[in-house]
């Protein structure tokens, strides 16, 4: 099986042996038995998470941003040298393939992370352009860096960490080892990623492990990751939406706007801004058919307690994200209730200390504070919970975009 | 109400006075909290003994608090962080030890390794435990209907507890009794053969209470303690950011937000009543302030006793309270760290890793007997050779409590009885808190040397300073006559008090004592109830 270049000093730190394949990378679970023990190491301290399974692209060239800016849903022009964009890229019909982070090192150089396997696409996009795109992700490890004491762990091997801005990158190196030290990350918290050439990576790894070794670093495996990034309100591909080449119909695609990427859609609307699949959104957004809307649901607490509870159960509050969707609906006029949306992420905050879950609604119930219900088998029975619709991320600490000054 | 300045005035800021005063101002009332020490938490306090240094002083841990009170409250939006404490740690005395963790499995493996028998035996230990806090918790969650009432209310309330019981099958009902009047001991021999799993589960029958697991009574401190649900998990515990110190502040927080106001070094020496009816308060300092509702959150003692003449009170209650049972046993001993312990058997790895053993309780007690000789000696007025300590390196749990690399531990210890025969606790802090380092010590050779600072809490330090009769951490032992229908006085366990306005809020009232903030929160659904609110 695939590994990742830091996997012979992590799988050392992981007594678990508890794996999934990550686009066919071994990725752990956890790293301890107890996976909630790392996901606080995030919120209160500071964790490592390897992120190398995602691929990367190396886009370079004159024609580099005229390629990028023609395919990514997010203006590339407006990311200047040594700054980062959360994105995504969308088919001729509008509907999101796939997301990814794409960082600018130069006016001509960029880096693309991206959640699924997308060279032949862009290169076919890349036609009769100055351009060169090359998969270089074997040639990097990844490593998320997260939590509040992130920061002061990792200005200890690199000072450039104490005032990189948000979303910002920088070059530097530890020990000897090149790293793009970028302020970025999956945790909805002050947070790090550090790409480094492979063959570098376990001895990266190790500097960051002894820089956090007094302030309670460690590992954290997929298990924590998944409930950390449903609190910050972020999507994930396969469980929020679905690649929309390998789509088999429409209600299985979303649009940008309907996942809750409209932020994005700047200059779309009045069509100065065009890249795949820009004009089908610029007729969504002017005729407003988007079929949903994505919005954060909280689960009313004392209902969801009554009707365990009435059923002999204890209210489980389990910070294991569900595998499954759920529906949603809507109290109609006639005492009934009918489906409106559905609920793709579905977990148990312990920070928030309350169930949250990331929606998806009808249009016209996703203004904040919307009474909703969730659906939900208690005891052999399909029930409804009650839920209200939120604004995400559900948490958002200040430290996550503060930016501080140069020491 | 509009001639006060005040709507009710709360006596004491501790956790359970700041609950209250928080759901009084939450539905209006214009609450006033005097607090006699400098800082509000009573016993939940955490005081920086060292620079960087967080000690939690007495109270170390939640679980009890009622989830109903950090929703109700809204206490997240004021930095409600409960961490978890991922590990669980008996050493078994011979080197051993047993150390359980999140993965339900694994644990059961543990035990296995230590007696094959005792492996199936812990699933059915903890299904009928918590079968027995299930029927438990409706009556934990709501005043005790009053027996001897006359007011029609009083018999519905009854018919709701015989309707409650009356649908228990009968096995639960047989548990629970046996859990409320019997010994853990007992109890745990009904389960287990292995004298370490025992001690393990017997852990928290005996804190802060005068009983070895052996006596009956114990059962009902090991249920009182798995009452518990700390993120919906029976018996859980969490350390909360900074310390239960932390956690107060959090409620003074959320009491202030919602237009409660606080006073510090503001101890208060008697309730003012006129004809019956309480109309305010005096501070030590002369003060007089009104107000048509004074809420004590103090103990039994002190809301009955000092607060007021006894004479106002009828005679079978003064004569209740005094007999009222209040023998602290507790003390703390709380250290500052150069380094984590090390257990030889789990010794650190050469990343630093290897040691999630200090993750969460170290608990020092290997075996029944073992507490129970701890016990013995408090029988006879004096503190145990080698006492049973519960244990807990807090700052790996939450690194903010200690400079990095360094280490906060604090150690409940028992047994150290209030009153001692022929010495006094001055004579024998140190004397005592030798003892306590010496069973660190012997399970974790070298640990003196680590000790950059020992903090020794008497159960006289406990009453002194937090103002708790004979440094009872439950403000009244849990005893069965002291629980329920008779917790603090037969006649008296709703939060009223023979003299109208006067209200009693605090750990000595009904569920009990622990950070739990049912004793606020149902004492403040009375006061409004009865202020028509």
């Amino acid at each position: 099986m695939r590994t990742t270049p830091f996997h012979p000093r992590l799988s050392e730190l992981n007594d678990q042996h508890l794996y999934t394949h990550w686009q066919g990378t071994l990725s752990p679970l956890r790293y301890t038995h107890a996976p909630k023990h790392e996901y606080f190491a995030v919120r209160n301290s500071v964790g490592v998470f390897d992120t190398s399974p995602l691929y990367k692209y190396a886009v370079t060239g004159p024609d580099a941003e005229r390629l990028l800016a023609g395919a990514l849903v997010r203006d590339v022009k407006t990311c200047r040298p040594g700054q980062a964009q959360y994105t995504a890229w969308c088919d001729d019909r509008g509907f999101v393939m796939h997301d990814g982070v794409v960082f600018r090192h130069s006016a001509d150089e960029f880096l693309l992370t991206a959640a699924r396997p997308a060279l032949s696409w862009f290169q076919e996009l890349a036609t009769g352009l100055r351009v060169e795109l090359e998969d270089v992700t074997d040639g990097f490890g990844m490593l998320a860096v997260q939590g509040p004491r992130s920061r002061t762990v990792l200005a200890s091997l690199m000072p450039e960490a104490e005032s990189l801005a948000y979303f910002d990158h920088v070059p530097t190196k530890v020990g000897g080892a090149a790293v793009t030290l970028s302020r970025t990350g999956y945790t909805g918290d002050l947070g790090f990623e550090l790409t480094v050439p492979a063959d570098d990576a376990v001895a990266v790894l190790d500097a960051v492990l002894e820089a956090g070794r007094d302030h309670s670093i460690r590992p954290f495996g997929e298990e924590a990751l998944m409930t950390l990034r449903i609190e910050a309100g972020l999507a994930l591909i396969d469980v929020e939406w679905k690649d929309a080449r390998l789509s088999f119909s429409d209600a299985d695609c979303v649009t940008p706007k309907e996942l809750g990427l409209g932020w994005m859609l700047r200059g779309v609307r009045d069509g100065s801004r065009r890249f795949v699949g820009s004009e089908a959104i610029r007729r969504e957004l002017v005729d407003g058919t988007s079929r949903w809307l994505t919005t954060g649901v909280v689960v009313d607490w004392a209902d969801w307690d009554r009707l365990h509870r009435d059923a002999g159960l204890f209210p489980p509050k389990s910070e294991h994200p569900l595998p499954y969707e759920s529906m949603i609906l809507a109290d109609d006029a006639n005492g009934g209730q009918s489906e409106v949306g559905y609920c793709t992420s579905f977990v148990y905050s312990p920070v928030l200390q309350q169930h949250i879950g990331i929606a998806r609604v009808r249009p016209d119930l996703a203004p904040v504070g919307t009474a909703l219900r969730l659906e939900l088998a208690i005891a052999h029975h399909n029930t409804t919970v009650r839920v209200t619709t939120t604004p995400m991320p559900f948490f958002d600490p200040p430290r996550k975009k503060e930016q501080w000054k140069k020491a | 109400m509009s001639s006060h300045e005040y709507d009710a005035v709360v006596i004491g800021g501790g956790h359970n006075g700041l609950t209250h005063a928080a759901y009084l101002a939450k539905a209006g009332l214009r609450t006033l909290v005097l607090e006699k020490n400098g800082v509000v938490g009573g016993a939940a306090i955490t005081e920086e003994l060292m620079p960087g240094f967080q000690f939690t002083t007495f109270s170390y841990a939640l679980s009890l608090l009622r989830p109903e009170i950090i929703h109700e409250l809204d206490l997240v939006q004021h930095g409600f962080l409960p961490l978890m404490m991922p590990s669980s740690f008996h050493p078994t005395g011979d080197g051993g030890y047993l150390l359980f963790g999140d993965d339900h499995d694994a644990n059961i493996q543990e035990i296995r390794r230590h007696s094959p028998r005792d492996a199936d035996a812990y699933d059915r230990y903890h299904r009928d435990l918590d079968r027995v806090c299930q029927v438990v918790r409706p009556l934990f969650d709501n005043p005790p209907p009053n027996l001897w009432g006359s007011d029609p209310e009083d018999a519905v309330d009854v018919k709701w507890l015989l309707d409650h019981l009356g649908g228990v099958d009968r096995k639960t009902m047989h548990d629970t009794v046996r859990l409320l009047t019997g010994s853990a001991a007992d109890w745990l021999d009904d389960y287990f053969e292995h004298e370490a799993v025992k001690g393990y589960h017997a852990s928290s029958s005996v804190i802060g209470s005068k009983v070895g697991p052996m006596s009956p009574g114990s059962g009902l401190v090991l249920l009182f303690h798995k009452m518990g649900e700390h993120d919906g998990h029976l018996g859980s515990w969490a350390f909360h950011k900074g310390g239960n110190g932390g956690f107060t502040q959090v409620l003074a927080r959320a009491a202030t937000s919602y237009g409660a106001e606080i006073r510090l070094g503001a101890g208060v020496s008697s309730v003012l009543t006129d004809n019956g009816r309480a109309t305010g308060v005096v501070l030590q300092d002369g003060t007089e302030l009104r107000a048509p509702v004074v809420v004590s959150a103090l103990d039994p003692r002190r809301t009955f006793l000092d607060l007021v003449e006894p004479r106002e009170l009828p005679l079978d209650l003064v004569d209740n309270v005094r007999r009222m049972r209040f023998r602290g046993v507790s003390a703390k001993v709380n250290f500052a760290l150069d380094a984590l312990p090390v257990f030889p058997a789990l010794p650190p790895d050469a990343n630093g890793g290897g040691v999630d053993h200090f993750g969460g309780f170290l608990n020092i007690g290997p075996t029944i007997e073992y507490v129970e000789r701890a016990f013995d000696a408090a029988k006879y007025g004096w503190y145990s050779e080698q006492p049973y300590i519960d244990a807990a390196v807090q700052s790996v749990v939450d690194p903010d409590m200690a400079p990095p690399g360094k280490h906060v531990m604090s150690c409940f210890v028992q047994y150290a009885p209030y009153e001692l025969r022929g010495s006094t606790w001055d004579a024998e802090r140190d004397s005592f808190g030798d003892k306590a380092q010496a069973v660190l010590e012997s399970h974790f050779p070298g640990f003196g040397d680590l000790v950059l600072r020992r903090e020794v809490v008497t159960p006289l330090d406990i009453e002194t300073r937090t103002g708790l009769t004979e440094g009872n951490i439950f403000a009244g032992e849990f005893l069965a006559p002291q629980m329920y229908f008779f917790r603090p006085a037969p006649g008296w366990s709703q939060y009223a008090t023979p003299i109208d306005g006067y209200y009693q809020c605090g750990s000595g009232t009904h569920p009990g004592g622990c950070v739990i903030g049912s004793p606020g929160r149902l004492a403040a659904q009375r006061v409004l109830r009865d202020a028509g609110r």
